[in-house]
């Protein structure tokens, strides 16, 4: 079992997390353990150093952002998220989810698309932020189902995100 | 002046042994060797005083030409000498004929697809003809520096592929050079002009070669270079504003190109009129008995959509890094093509700063691999830089109906690991196909594919309960190995990914003999002393960890037992049996893994404690 991630960068493990601490340890720990430091040593030197600076790397990835950290959280606390394939069973979510796709399929056949992307992008970003604040206090009184199932709404709306991200992306070019 | 001089605890006053390292840029159309002497980086000229080397590689009756020899009889020699050979890397033999169809080469595929070049010297390959055109350079280096290189750090565009970045790899191993590691060319600027400056904050790298273009955002921040994202074109670069020039001449001028000759001929004064242009408002095109005035407007009216195409990848990774234009400190400019006027200006206004020219923009990449092969070679002990890369193009995995999915995100951080897991879908099955693509699209037939394989001898078991994890692994030059077992019985069907266009080991050992018939040496001694050099690093590695850390980590007999080992393995390094050596290696590596790994725990400890310390 690799070492846990709070662990390996020296943070108290919890939702909260001091960011410049956390990137100032990446640097310390790469400066560590990265393969560059073994270049003139032995083949198993070098192969050792980069699978350690992988594991330091996907910690970082996984601390650094706030919902895959939440999610590491969970997988701590014996709730496993990753490859599953997510259930919600809110109405109410569900119907706001269903309309804003469609407001997103419909972006294409609007007469004034840019702005309707913006207006679009600040609804997602304000359920976002409404999400992500009710996931703080849910980790934070330790309520890991309920946590589970904001961090599965959360995604839905981060695919959101990224589809009009990449929406925009096509138009520009 | 100091008249004492005091070492520091742990360091020593006497100098220590300096090793000989190289930064290599292997350009599209020019390279160059660089190395750090007297404490200062520089690219090394040949005995004519001249810094760069054609990349052109010329096969004669007698022999193989490099350089401006070759370069020179390009227009009448043009099946037998091929330039830019670097666009060839790693790219299939139907690839490069849809890219670029009027090439003067004859060309044939090899068994998996790679383009050979059909030439009076028999059929080359691009990797082989890469290892021509640094061989002059290792050749040049070793005379200027006088001995043997202990390695050299090569450069590639940040754009390149994992096949690309194997067949660069595999070009100077060739020729028996140490790869210490391969550095992206932007990454290398920004180390020439970063260490330069000593200023900290965000970077932005554009280079604009003679076949590539890259941009690269970084961040520097007490010695660490840290690449926020990359972007770019394998395929644009001052080649294709040649191309574009030579078609606008061709039209103007109503002169037959069909033979390779004209061609050649065409292409050189299409080459002469754009870098004339650079300092003259126009230009007197000569084609046969044609004679026409070229404007400088004219050239930047044809190169405009290849420019906006680089504008546009900068605004795209400018994105990936999460950065606005405005917080760019710096720009750098790379490459030859960057000297083109309307270039430089788009940039400049781009980013709304003048970019950096100090450094010769065809110097300044081989300058930053010098400074890095000189660290990496152990020369610096000191040094606290550190550079950290990222993928440049997503990895993935096909899925049903010729879909991609991917494993691991572009702009990732390197060395990376991931691992994905796949169920089978019939009762019984035993094997399944992988196949593994890089790029960025959706459909598996727009993205590059790196390899193909099938995981045999599976379990017999019903649909969905046999499970394979796939590995992917990348390291800190950005090549990809791939693994896969099955999970539930623990059946380990490990299998190690060679690019789909790159070489097998057995091809690359018949290139090594092929070489080793020219240059008349053994192979097998060859063997030997590669073997040697091996154990040598692994001795020396070992015994440096012994000293630090063997009487905090292990108990005496333990150490007694590493230290006979590496005893033997030294005595057989005298004598001429690679294998036994090889083996001992082997044996050496197993008896002391234990210990490798409680030392890279014990430096992440204290690596941490030092911070905390820091922080008091």
């Amino acid at each position: 079992m690799a070492m846990n991630y709070f662990e390996l960068f020296g943070l108290p493990e919890g939702f909260q997390l001091d960011g410049s601490a956390l990137a100032s340890r990446y640097r310390e720990l790469q400066r560590a353990v990265h393969p560059d430091n073994f270049a003139s040593g032995s083949d198993r030197d070098r192969m050792m150093a980069m699978q350690k600076t992988a594991e330091v790397n996907d910690a970082f990835q996984t601390l650094k952002s706030p919902l895959s950290r939440a999610e590491y959280l969970l997988r701590l606390n014996g709730i496993e998220l990753r490859g599953e394939t997510a259930t919600i069973n809110d109405p109410l979510f569900l119907m706001q989810q269903m309309e804003l796709r469609e407001a997103l399929e419909a972006l294409a056949s609007s007469n004034d698309p840019e702005q309707e992307a913006i207006a679009l992008e600040q609804e997602f970003r304000s359920l976002d932020r409404t999400l992500m604040a009710q996931l703080e206090s849910q980790l934070l009184q330790q309520q890991w189902e309920e946590a589970a199932v904001t961090v599965r709404k959360l995604k839905f709306v981060q695919k959101l995100e990224q589809e009009l991200a990449l929406l925009e992306e096509q138009w520009e070019l | 002046m100091a008249l004492l001089q005091i070492a520091e605890p742990g360091q020593s006053a006497a100098p220590h042994q300096h090793k000989l390292a190289v930064g290599i840029d292997l350009g599209t159309t020019n390279s160059l060797v660089a190395a750090v002497r007297s404490g200062q980086a520089e690219t090394l000229p040949d005995e004519l005083g001249r810094h760069g080397l054609p990349s052109v590689v010329r096969y004669t009756e007698q022999g193989i030409e490099t350089g401006y020899g070759a370069k020179a009889e390009a227009g009448a020699d043009p099946e037998n000498t091929i330039i830019s050979v670097k666009r060839y890397l790693g790219r299939s033999l139907e690839d490069v004929q849809a890219r670029y169809p009027q090439q003067p080469y004859q060309l044939s595929a090899s068994d998996h697809g790679l383009p050979l070049f059909i030439t009076r010297q028999g059929p080359q390959n691009a990797i082989q003809i890469s290892a021509e055109v640094l061989r002059p350079l290792i050749k040049r280096a070793e005379a200027t520096l006088g001995g043997e290189l202990s390695g050299a750090v090569i450069t590639v565009p940040a754009y390149f592929d994992d096949a690309q970045r194997q067949g660069t790899k595999d070009a100077a191993e060739l020729l028996g050079v140490k790869v210490l590691r391969l550095l992206n060319e932007p990454t290398a600027a920004s180390i020439a002009y970063g260490l330069d400056s000593g200023q900290e904050g965000i970077i932005a790298v554009y280079d604009l070669g003679g076949g590539t273009f890259d941009i690269s955002i970084l961040r520097l921040h007490q010695g660490v270079f840290e690449v926020l994202a990359t972007g770019g074109d394998s395929a644009l670069g001052g080649d294709d504003f040649d191309h574009l020039l030579a078609q606008y001449l061709a039209e103007q001028s109503g002169v037959a190109v069909e033979t390779a000759k004209q061609r050649r001929l065409l292409m050189n004064e299409a080459c002469r009129v754009k870098e004339a242009l650079t300092d003259q408002e126009s230009v007197v095109a000569n084609l046969g008995d044609w004679q026409g005035e070229i404007g400088r407007e004219t050239f930047d009216a044809l190169i405009q959509p290849l420019v906006k195409r680089t504008l546009m990848a900068c605004r795209r990774c400018l994105k990936d890094a999460g950065i606005s234009a405005d917080e760019v400190l710096q720009v750098v400019m790379v490459g030859g093509s960057t000297r083109v006027p309307t270039v430089r200006t788009q940039i400049g206004r781009y980013f709304g700063r003048e970019p950096l020219t100090s450094i010769d923009p065809d110097r300044v990449v081989a300058i930053g691999a010098a400074i890095q092969a000189d660290i990496l070679v152990g020369n610096k002990p000191d040094s606290d830089m550190l550079l950290l890369d990222v993928l440049p193009l997503s990895l993935g995995l096909e899925t049903m109906g010729g879909l991609t999915e991917k494993v691991i995100p572009r702009n990732t951080t390197i060395p990376v690991a991931r691992a994905q897991e796949f169920t089978t879908y019939k009762d019984g099955q035993s094997a399944m196909a992988i196949h593994v693509v890089q790029g960025e699209r959706e459909m598996v037939a727009d993205c590059r594919s790196l390899a193909r394989f099938e995981l045999r001898g599976l379990p017999p078991m019903a649909a969905g309960t046999a499970v394979v994890r796939v590995t992917f692994q990348v390291d800190a030059d950005g090549l990809l190995s791939v693994t896969a077992m099955e999970k539930t019985t623990g059946v380990q069907s490990s299998i190690e990914v060679k690019p789909a266009f790159g070489l097998s080991d057995n091809e690359i050992t018949e290139m090594l003999k092929e070489s080793m018939t020219h240059a008349k040496e053994d192979f097998a001694k060859r063997m030997l002393t590669e073997q040697r050099i091996e154990a040598g690093r692994v001795i020396e590695s070992l015994s440096k960890a012994l000293e630090q850390d063997g009487k905090t980590l292990l108990s005496d007999a333990e150490i007694q037992q590493l230290t006979d080992q590496m005893a033997a393995l030294n005595t057989l390094c005298a004598g001429d049996d690679g294998q036994a050596i090889k083996d001992a290696i082997e044996a050496l590596d197993k008896a002391s893994g234990e210990f490798a790994a409680l030392r890279m725990d014990l430096s992440i400890r204290r690596a941490l404690s030092g911070r905390s310390i820091d922080n008091v």
